[in-house]
């Protein structure tokens, strides 16, 4: 029997970075398909191309045995490959039936939008697929699982007969996981074929029938889900054989926690609608806390409260033992926290001379009223040569550093008069070895100067590499702690 | 092979100056158009190039030039000020208001001393910037639409005091700053030129000036750096609302009688003074040096047409080109900066 979708030595680069290499992927019909793997390690690459979205590459695509090479979103979903997007494309403020109909919208004979058909159009799809939902609402008023089944609905809608999803239940509730997988299950049942993308590898245990692992674009393994168990696929994800950097992270790392030390922040049951709930954490003098999750876990958002950026709806924050309101970034900084974004272009000034980004949140202790520019200069000619900024001279436009020296550069900022709290979110993403290095140097040295620090990521290398405590975030709540113990970069995976 | 290396050098020094004027083509470009228009005017006409020819446009940039101060404070942050002509008007109205008018003025005002006039036209102008201030930043107005609203409020504020009349006294101290001179110079260019100065200063040598130009290039990143975007933001919309007040009150000295729809030119004026200057509209970029090219360019360009013998019709078209190059000159400059915007992961 020909499978219903097969991939033969598909690869595929981006300039000089190869992205996958030679990949064979079989589908078979009603089968629900895991595919898991790190960020980076090939996974998207290749759903964009069976999505018809990249359209240049290596190897070959059969599609009920015929081959098949689409130009196209649409050329794939002609064809019958439909994909449901991490990030939702609904139209939010449209109704429930017209995402359903968009695009494609029922008529009338004076060729205007035939309301009613299209009301009962998407009613039936959806009591088709079991969800309980008014087809006149706004998705905007919807939870975002019932949004994803719409969304869900839409595709099926146009007749896809495989369906990829990206990160389905990323923002689900577990009920609504339920929900969802029961929905995937009777689409398997009537004959569909669904690739299921997922960091969480209990729900690809639970849904999938088939999994493949890649790593680093290459296919490291395929298995029956029924033979295999989560410490195998988090070993065949990881490797045995890497490179240097991610040797030093796999070997288990002991935390030295310091109980002693006196608590500088404190956080007690915060908690942001969508985002987390009842999270509570106290940081310590000298301690660097790192608070580890999947994309969507909630500590990015976590982060921003803990400087006032996007305020809790609910919950305390004392700051050495006093309650403070932090309601405004403004409110922050005096409260004495500093952050750093994960996004540089959110954070500095490209056009402005690089002592205008360094001096920008002390220009208040200065002088109150005038600037100082030679004062400025001086302190950041200090930073640049400290923090080895390269290259020097602090009347250099910000945009003509590397992506490497500018994250410096937003570092430095805060270093002049040290905060009590300084947040890092994402403190080493897209940087290279040596930049990362640099980081880890700065963050250590702070330490040492007796501040709380709390770094949160999506990567676990960065939270093993400077964290002294680890937080481990799972759909916006913290579900494990890692303190005095040894901590490795499968347990951290394991754990979330 | 001599030949050319010498021309690949000579082609790396030609792109090397293009970048310069790339680079600052938004300084450059209104400075050049002043000159040129300097040189067409005083070659078209004998009467331009006379030092009272050079008083008159200085004394006829005055107003636009001080509503134009605070604008430029608006425009760097980012924002927008439709308003500022109709607070003008309603504040000269309201120092009238409170001046003793003429018996055969039929208005039901409140006459009070001169300074208590001032200063309450002062108040209502402060006032009238905070309201703004407060639909912008708490309620999370965009300014284009708030000081729409605001514009349309302010001429109704005129509506009501002066009824259709108009009135023609106003404080003292007013008449002296809006219509007399200090030797040559008359008082309302030196207030212009004091207004500038203070712009200038505050925009270049205090923490608030640096506030004003990091909020405008990056409200967000302004954010992240503790900055209190909503603060500045708000003192910005008074500082304008303030700047268009002191206008409104020399103004109508100026003109001589106080009255409605007497400022509607103004609003143009002086945000194309700003623009045409090259002070960014996306914020962050220009200040009050490229103002004064701006009003320059307006000011020789409006009064040169009036000197050499041209259609005072085509004069209003003439002037709306100007701004449209200027304007695509301004989102030009733009575009060849963020090309060299920030790389991020």
């Amino acid at each position: 029997m020909t499978p219903l979708l097969e991939l033969r030595g598909v690869s595929k680069a981006f300039g000089g970075a190869i992205a996958l290499r030679e990949i064979d992927f079989v589908l078979g019909a009603g089968e629900i398909h895991g595919l898991v793997g790190e960020n980076g390690a090939g996974k998207s690459t290749l759903m964009k191309i069976i999505a018809g979205v990249h359209t240049a590459y290596g190897g070959s695509m059969h599609l009920d045995g015929r081959p098949v090479h689409f130009a196209s979103p649409r050329d794939a979903l002609a064809a019958g490959i439909g994909m449901v997007h991490q990030e939702l494309s609904a139209v939010r403020g449209l109704s429930v039936a017209e995402n359903v109909y968009l695009g494609v919208q029922p008529t009338n004979r004076f060729g205007l939008i035939d309301w009613p058909a299209m009301m009962r159009g998407a009613r039936g799809q959806l009591d088709r697929l079991g969800i309980d939902v008014d087809p006149a609402a706004k998705m905007d008023t919807l939870a975002l699982g019932v949004q994803q089944l719409v969304e869900l609905a839409r595709v099926l809608f146009s007749g896809a007969r495989i369906i990829i999803l990206d990160e389905p239940t990323s923002a689900l509730s577990p009920p609504e996981v339920q929900l969802l997988f029961a929905v995937l299950r009777r689409q398997r049942d009537e004959g569909r074929s669904l690739i299921f993308i997922s960091h969480f590898l209990d729900d690809v245990l639970d849904i999938c029938d088939g999994l493949t692992v890649f790593r680093n674009g290459s296919k490291v393994a395929d298995a029956r889900t029924a033979e295999v168990d989560k410490p195998w696929l988090i070993e065949k994800m990881i490797g045995h054989t890497h490179g240097e950097l991610e040797e030093s992270y796999t070997g288990a790392l002991f935390l030295d926690s310091k109980p002693d030390a006196p608590v500088i922040l404190r956080a007690e049951k915060l908690s942001l609608a969508g985002a987390y709930a009842d999270v509570s954490l106290e940081v310590r003098a000298g301690e660097v806390l790192g608070i580890y999750g999947y994309l969507g876990s909630g500590q990015l958002d976590l982060a921003r409260a803990l400087f006032g950026k996007l305020p809790a709806d609910r919950g305390r924050i004392t700051i050495d033992g006093r309650p403070v309101k932090l309601s405004s970034t403004s409110r922050g900084r005096a409260a004495g926290v500093a952050f750093v974004p994960e996004s540089r272009r959110a954070m500095l000034f490209a056009d402005a001379p690089v002592f205008k980004n360094i001096s920008i949140s002390i220009l208040r202790r200065i002088g109150r009223l005038l600037l100082h520019p030679a004062v400025e200069r001086r302190i950041a000619a200090r930073h640049t040569e400290t923090l080895h900024i390269r290259p020097p001279g602090v009347d250099r436009a910000l945009s003509s550093l590397s992506g490497g020296n500018q994250q410096k550069v937003a570092l430095a900022r805060w270093l002049t008069h040290l905060p009590r709290v300084l947040v890092l979110s994402e403190p080493t993403r897209g940087m290279d070895v040596g930049a990362k290095e640099d980081v880890v140097h700065i963050v250590r040295g702070l330490r040492e100067q007796g501040i709380g620090i709390v770094v949160v990521s999506t990567e676990p290398e960065t939270v093993l590499s400077l964290a002294d405590r680890i937080l481990v975030m799972k759909k916006g709540r913290i579900v494990r702690e890692f303190a005095g113990e040894a901590v490795s970069k499968d347990r951290l995976l394991a754990a979330a | 092979m001599a030949d050319d290396t010498i021309q690949v050098k000579r082609r790396a020094g030609g792109s090397r100056i293009l970048a310069w004027v790339r680079a600052r083509l938004r300084n450059i470009a209104p400075f050049v158009t002043l000159i040129f228009l300097v040189a067409f005017f005083s070659f078209a006409s004998p009467s331009f190039v006379t030092l009272g020819n050079f008083y008159n446009i200085l004394t006829q940039i005055s107003v636009t030039g001080i509503i134009a101060v605070g604008l430029t404070f608006v425009i760097l942050c980012a924002e927008i000020d439709l308003s500022v002509a109709s607070i003008a008007n309603a504040i000269g109205i309201v120092v009238a208001f409170f001046t003793l008018q003429d018996a055969s003025v039929n208005i039901a005002n409140l006459p009070l001393p001169g300074w208590a006039a001032i200063m309450l036209a002062l108040a209502a102008c402060v006032a009238l910037g905070l309201v703004n201030a407060f639909g912008i930043t708490r309620v999370g107005i965009p300014s284009f639409i708030m000081t729409l609203a605001m514009l349309q409020i302010g001429a109704g504020i005129c509506a009501l005091l002066v009824r259709g009349q108009i009135a023609y006294a106003v404080p003292k101290l007013v008449v002296t700053l809006g219509s007399k001179s200090l030797g040559p110079i008359p008082w309302i260019v030196v207030v212009l030129g004091i207004t500038l100065l203070l712009g200038h200063i505050v925009l270049t040598y205090t923490r608030f000036g640096r506030y004003v130009y990091m909020v405008g290039g990056n409200r967000e990143a302004a954010e992240y750096s503790g900055v209190n975007v909503k603060l500045i933001i708000s003192a910005v919309m008074v500082i304008s609302a303030v700047c268009s007040g002191v206008a409104g009150m020399l103004g109508v000295a100026y003109f001589g009688s106080a009255q409605q729809d007497e400022f509607d030119t103004y609003l143009l004026d002086s945000i194309s003074a700003v623009v045409v200057g090259g002070t960014s509209l996306f914020g962050g970029q220009g200040g009050i040096g490229n103002t004064i090219i701006g009003l320059f360019v307006l000011g020789v360009l409006n009064n040169g047409l009036d000197h050499v013998n041209i259609d005072s019709f085509l004069k209003i078209l003439i002037r709306g080109v100007i701004l449209l190059v200027a304007l695509i000159i301004n989102v030009y400059a733009q575009r060849m900066r963020a090309t060299s915007a920030i790389s991020d992961a």
